[in-house]
């Protein structure tokens, strides 16, 4: 029976790692599509945002009350693993209680600490149920939401609470066993522990029978429910326990007012400056050679800004998987609080869709073939134009995420593949060109301001 | 008033310790140009060598860059750079975050590498240094004042206090909208909105950020910049409020304080 159950175990654990490793090489790859952007310079600052970010949660405290709840949870997260490692030896080994017999008196101190721990996460997870089902919360009841995020979110948390029960339960039927002398649980005495003891009374009526049966079903259920959540991981928002951490690394380290220069146009305006530094011409005088026409079979052709994901950099495809749809970014956008389009919660959210959509494409086909589709089948113009580049998003994002990078590249390629432009921007830009200023005044009258008073 | 210009000090074989970059909306903004001309009156009177470069000064590309247009975005960057460069420009003061922010952030990598220093943080360290004294009795000593944050200033680049600093060496009673410092909340009129009509929704920015102002009570809402000047201005004649209160620029409210 116990060699039964090892196997089993096995063949799960191997399964579920299997497929999460498919997944997550997927995703890299996905991610990957974007355009390279090098990030790995100040490493020493990267490492501090990485720990004060990410592992502090530094910007999750700008509310410490949902912070501090928001930290148990992920505390707990991390800690209960030295729990699940316990688990899975003892599921591979046939044993139980593995690390019990490295301390007695430590393990149950440790096993009280997880107790803790699973206590918070589980009231913590109920009050975030709550906040999202009941308080009607703006940033949740938000139409961004509707249909599978809004129901994932309260997954997440449901799965956590059925964790969180399922580890206490098994600890209660466990130290009752115990307490009976009855067989090998005997043997492994820890003694009661802080929280599952208080369930005791509940289960006092079983058989010693169904006891070990609740204990096991526990245990069973627990270990497969996080091999069951490892893999809803990449489908899931809840991804961000993973990739915040990278993204707190290759966050821009730049002030948020600085824009990503495009050389290729700083080139080409020098050249029209400055012909004299241009590459020369063949000395026939016929055009220069096109770039072969391999190049840009192989890789999307290289445009002005972003129409599709392949134009955005791999940090902001990171960015979109990362994005665990909080949305405090949206609910301090000046422009989505006073009723406009534009969500950056959304911006991030549409990225993830269609770059998943391109995902599904390759794995159909072996590599992307046109769909006719591209981000503007899921971001508007009216959403992109609604944005004053404040970086409010920028700046509430606990993970570091831009949706302002991805608004501004989509900008660009309206104006300068499309020639997209709103009147009034047409009129200021030929105004700019024309007068320098973005007003229709003579540049005679630029001083004229020294002689009025 | 007399503002030399960087051509009239070359002539003359002179240059200045500091440029005053103007901007578009400090050039020809009638509104904006009082600022320009108050802070030309606190330079003036502090004694400063400084110089604009007059008919030269072209539009930094702001909200050319923003919108997405960046091929006018580098003509404009190409062009000024080569003017500031050409006159050996080591020192840029600007009242505009928008100009600030680019001629701080986004020149240097296309060649342009000066200096640059927002007005508000200049007054700042002219009141440290000693060399703005203020009037004993200056006409907002103890008046409750609101300071509205710029986003290109605060967010973009980190400068929230210097402005405040300001506005407490005036004396002022200074209050705090719901929203401020990183939480400040957008006037609207960045990422090249100024320029256009705001998209639909249920209410426009500057209404909502100009209610925020209204709700502290102040008599007077400063900003330290000229778009978000306007912006508020807008807002508060819209609350019918104009009477009551004053959008300022901070540079205004240390000209009519300056000894």
């Amino acid at each position: 029976m116990v060699l039964f159950q090892q196997i089993a175990f096995v063949l799960a654990l191997a399964v579920a790692t299997g497929l999460f490793v498919k997944n997550i090489r997927q995703i890299r790859r996905n991610i990957l599509l974007g355009k390279d952007e090098p990030c790995n310079d100040h490493p020493g600052q990267r490492w501090k945002n990485l720990l004060l970010l990410a592992f502090g949660q530094k910007k999750m405290f700008r509310n410490p009350l949902v912070a501090m709840l928001h930290l148990l949870i992920y505390a707990g997260f991390i800690i209960i693993n030295l729990e699940v490692l316990e688990i899975v030896l003892d599921g591979i080994l046939g044993t139980h209680r593995l690390f019990h017999g490295f301390g007695g008196p430590l393990y149950s101190a440790l096993i009280n600490a997880f107790e803790f721990l699973a206590v918070g996460v589980f009231f913590s997870c109920f009050i975030f149920l709550c906040r999202r089902n009941i308080l009607k919360l703006r940033r949740f009841i938000s139409h961004d939401l509707d249909g599978w995020p809004r129901s994932d979110a309260n997954y997440i948390l449901l799965a956590e609470i059925a964790l969180m029960t399922l580890f206490l339960t098994m600890n209660a039927a466990d130290t009752l066993l115990q307490a009976r002398g009855y067989s090998h649980y005997a043997t492994h005495g820890t003694g009661d522990f802080a929280f599952s003891r208080l369930l005791h009374p509940l289960l006092n009526g079983l058989s010693n029978g169904a006891l070990v049966t609740l204990e096991r079903t526990c245990w069973w259920l627990h270990i497969l429910g996080i091999l069951a959540f490892l893999n809803y991981l990449p489908y899931s928002k809840h991804l961000h326990i993973l990739l915040a951490f990278p993204n707190a690394y290759y966050a821009r380290l730049e002030p948020e007012g600085k824009l990503r220069n495009m050389p290729a146009i700083q080139q080409e305006v020098l050249y029209a400056m400055q012909p004299e530094t241009a590459p020369p011409t063949p000395a026939d005088g016929s055009a220069p050679p096109p770039p072969p026409a391999a190049a840009s079979a192989a890789a999307p052709t290289d445009r002005f800004g972003a129409k599709d994901v392949f134009d955005l950099s791999w940090r902001n495809l990171m960015d979109a998987y990362s994005c665990t749809e909080c949305g405090r970014c949206s609910a301090a956008c000046p422009a989505n609080t006073t009723g406009k389009l534009l969500s950056p919660r959304k911006i991030m959210m549409s990225t993830r869709d269609r770059l998943e959509e391109v995902g599904r494409n390759i794995n159909a086909n072996g590599r992307f073939t046109d769909d006719g589709k591209n981000l503007l089948s899921y971001i508007s113009v009216e959403e992109l134009r609604a944005c004053t580049t404040c970086n409010a998003c920028v700046t509430e994002c606990p993970v570091s995420i831009s949706p302002l990078e991805i608004i501004v590249e989509m900008r660009r390629a309206l104006i300068m593949e499309d020639s997209n432009a709103p009147q009034e921007w047409n009129a200021l830009f030929g105004n700019i060109e024309n007068n320098f200023a973005p007003w229709k005044f003579s540049p005679d009258d630029r001083d004229k301001w020294t002689t009025e008073a | 008033m007399q503002v030399p210009t960087m051509a009239e000090l070359l002539a003359k074989g002179e240059s200045p310790d500091i440029l005053f970059w103007v901007g578009c909306s400090g050039s020809y903004d009638q509104r904006a140009q009082k600022i320009t001309r108050a802070f030309a009156t606190i330079l003036d009177k502090v004694g400063l060598r400084y110089a604009i470069l007059g008919k030269e000064e072209m539009c930094t590309g702001d909200p050319a860059r923003r919108a997405g247009n960046e091929f006018i975005f580098q003509m404009m960057a190409y062009q000024n750079i080569q003017t500031l460069n050409n006159y050996g420009v080591k020192k840029i003061v600007t009242t505009c975050p928008h100009c600030f922010n680019i001629l701080h952030n986004e020149y240097p990598e296309l060649g342009g590498r000066y200096e640059v220093i927002h007005h508000t943080v200049f007054l700042q360290q002219l009141i440290d240094e000693g060399k703005i004294r203020l009037k004993e009795d200056g006409p907002y000593k103890g008046k409750r004042i609101t300071f509205h944050d710029s986003c290109y200033l605060g967010r973009a680049n980190d400068i929230y206090e210097a402005p405040r600093k300001v506005l407490e060496a005036l004396e002022v009673e200074l209050v705090e909208m719901k929203r401020c410092r990183s939480k400040g909340l957008c006037c609207g009129a960045g990422g090249a909105q100024m320029f256009k009509e705001e998209e639909k929704g249920q209410t426009r920015v500057n209404f909502e950020r100009s209610g925020e102002a209204l709700d502290t009570g102040a008599g007077v809402v400063a900003a330290a910049c000229p778009f978000c000047n306007t912006m508020l201005t807008d807002g508060v004649k819209h609350a019918e409020k104009e009477d009551a209160v004053k959008v300022l620029d901070v540079a205004e409210l240390i000209a009519a304080s300056i000894a």
